[in-house]
């Protein structure tokens, strides 16, 4: 063992297993597969693979299979089960009519306040703190806080009635917009955080050098700044996207649970939990990572049509 | 009028101009910031009132203030009991997340190896997908190896994003690491333990504190995954909460904000802590700060 690792030239420790190759073979080998990138240093990825396929991989196929063994039924009665009910059905509807919209709306909305803030100005490090403030809010105090604030006798209500802006208070919470309100309040400050660092990636020259060339504010943005961007904006929306679409303790505390905003989520948590069919569980489980996988590669496609290079400017 | 505009307009046009573009987009923005801001702070003041708060019905502010709801909320929800379980769910995870992230991250971030982009695909997936959707196959599955129902299910099902998410934070630290310090040491005769001991380990300390802080950051704040595989004696104080909020009713609503008032205290705290290693706009594009 000795010898292999001082002949190693790169020294990489520990070589890989070589098991029962003959002796006058193994450097020949050592040498194709270090050629290729494969030596003893990718050992350290071990631990992390074998705790991914582990605890990842493996229930998640457990759970497929799962899914196809009912305890009635051929193997995809659960699948069935929740697609010919109108009422499991609807739940992907109505998940993608909270999150497509949340999602968008964050994206859009950090996008102008991102550009905005790219400067460096006074109290710079104040705003950023401010808007990463919500996101140590929790759900549970941002449920209770709408409830609070945007209940009947709450203060916006109560702010509205009294400047005579409505008559009677509206109703914001235990509905789609309760949700969609707790959504934005926690998904806002992480999309614009990742937009104002795809933002600042960018070299700021490009755009002066646009600016020397006569473009005007709205031409450098749409010309230079929003196709370099646009990449970064796709991973943001996903980002987003998954957060919004995952959405199970605010529909269930701000919203309208066996109703408007009965989310796939509730019904995955519902059938395994509740009603103990693991089966229908796992399914619903699987069909919900289908859908947001699927979400995902279409924006992804998308993406890969925008221009994907450096966004450092060049150096001639 | 264009006549009346038009001999001053050479002279002053271009300040002007800008200032009028520039104006009502920015009064806009500010505008809609500063709404947003009114709203959240509304909803967190709401909050806090309420948990000072002794009566409070249809009126703008409640009857008188009073402290107590915190004592209450301390012993009714025996929180003693559920923060400990929370910090001890909390730093299990950070630490063997480190421990299994780290060296992964720096394989994906030093090299390039067949199947490398499978792996890749592998740790993102955690990241992307619901918790829910692999947290009930999971939990259904250490319900089955008995793994559930408390502290290791629960520290076992948090790990699942985290090693992830410990992995894509720490290898822009990585790359930022210039590889000709490392052979340097190996040309001295270092071999990779000790180049990852001597040499990596300490000028990765920062990503090192950056991925922990963002680790317990995130499994503080973790719902789904805590709630799917906690027993009554393993809940963090996230899915107290949640239950008793859920079971609203039974309990005075204004124990409930105090407890959530405690659980935002706490976020804030370790967000703050985290600010200051980490600086929040670089972490998926390394910038330099100070552009010009």
């Amino acid at each position: 063992m000795t010898t292999v690792t001082t002949q190693s030239a790169t020294g990489t420790g520990n070589g890989l297993t070589a098991g029962a190759v003959p002796p006058g073979a193994r450097p020949a080998l050592r040498h194709r597969l270090a050629e290729r990138g494969v030596d003893g240093q990718l050992l350290l990825l071990v631990p992390a693979a074998i705790f991914v396929l582990g605890l990842f991989v493996y229930p998640f196929g457990y759970g497929v299979a799962l899914s196809f063994q009912p305890g009635q039924g051929d193997a995809l009665s659960a699948y069935r089960a929740f697609f010919t009910d109108t009422f499991q059905r609807d739940t992907i509807g109505t998940t993608l009519w909270i999150a497509l919209p949340v999602a968008l709306a964050n994206v859009l909305a950090s996008v102008p306040i991102a550009y905005r803030m790219r400067g460096r100005f006074r109290g710079k490090r104040l705003v950023t703190t401010a808007l990463v403030v919500p996101i140590t809010l929790g759900t549970v105090l941002t449920a209770q806080g709408l409830l609070n604030f945007l209940g009947p006798t709450g203060w916006f209500n109560r702010a509205l009635v009294s400047t005579g802006l409505v008559d009677a208070p509206l109703e914001l919470t235990h509905n789609y917009w309760g949700v969609v309100m707790s959504l934005v309040i926690t998904g806002f400050p992480f999309a614009f955080l990742l937009v104002l660092s795809y933002l600042s990636g960018i070299d700021p020259s490009l755009e002066r050098a646009a600016a020397t060339l006569g473009a005007g504010w709205w031409n450098r943005f749409r010309r230079v700044t929003l196709p370099l961007l646009a990449p970064g904006l796709a991973t943001t929306f996903c980002l987003t996207f998954v957060l919004a679409f995952a959405v199970f303790p605010s529909a269930v505390l701000v919203g309208d649970p066996s109703g408007s905003t009965r989310v796939i989520s509730i019904a995955a948590y519902q059938a395994a939990y509740e009603q103990f069919d693991y089966a229908l569980g796992s399914a619903i489980a699987i069909v919900m990572g289908a859908v947001e996988l699927i979400v995902i590669a279409v924006v992804l496609g998308a993406r890969s049509l925008l221009y994907t290079g450096s966004t450092a400017g060049g150096k001639g | 009028m264009s006549t009346v505009l038009d001999p001053s307009a050479p002279a002053s046009r271009p300040p002007r101009r800008r200032r009028v573009r520039a104006t009502p987009v920015a009064w806009l923005l500010w505008g809609a910031v500063i709404f947003f801001f009114l709203n959240v702070a509304g909803v967190i003041g709401s909050v806090l009132v309420n948990s000072f708060g002794r009566r409070w019905f249809d009126t703008w502010l409640p009857e008188g203030f009073t402290t107590d709801w915190y004592g209450q909320a301390w012993e009714e929800f025996r929180l003693l009991q559920v923060l400990t379980v929370t910090v001890e769910v909390a730093l299990l995870v950070v630490g063997i997340s480190v421990l299994i992230g780290a060296p992964a991250a720096y394989v994906l971030a030093r090299r390039t190896f067949p199947g490398r982009n499978v792996v890749y695909l592998m740790f993102l997936l955690p990241i992307l997908m619901p918790p829910v959707t692999y947290g009930i196959p999971l939990a259904t599955l250490l319900y089955e190896l008995g793994l559930a129902g408390n502290l290791s299910g629960v520290v076992l099902a948090n790990l699942v994003p985290s090693v992830p998410f410990v992995i894509l934070t720490m290898t822009p630290f990585i790359e930022q690491i210039d590889p000709g310090i490392e052979r340097a040491a190996r040309m001295c005769g270092a071999n990779t333990r000790r180049v990852l001991l001597r040499i990596v380990g300490p000028l990765l300390l920062p990503g090192v504190l950056a991925a922990s802080i963002l680790v317990l950051v995130r499994t503080v704040g973790m719902f789904e995954l805590t709630f799917l595989t906690a027993g009554p004696d393993s809940q963090t104080l996230i899915v107290a909460l949640y239950y008793s909020m859920s079971a609203s009713g039974i309990r005075a609503q204004q124990s409930v904000d105090a407890m959530a008032v405690m659980y935002t205290a706490m976020m804030l705290v370790l967000l703050l802590v985290a600010l200051r290693f980490v600086n929040p706009t670089q972490l998926v594009a390394r910038v330099k700060e100070d552009v010009e």
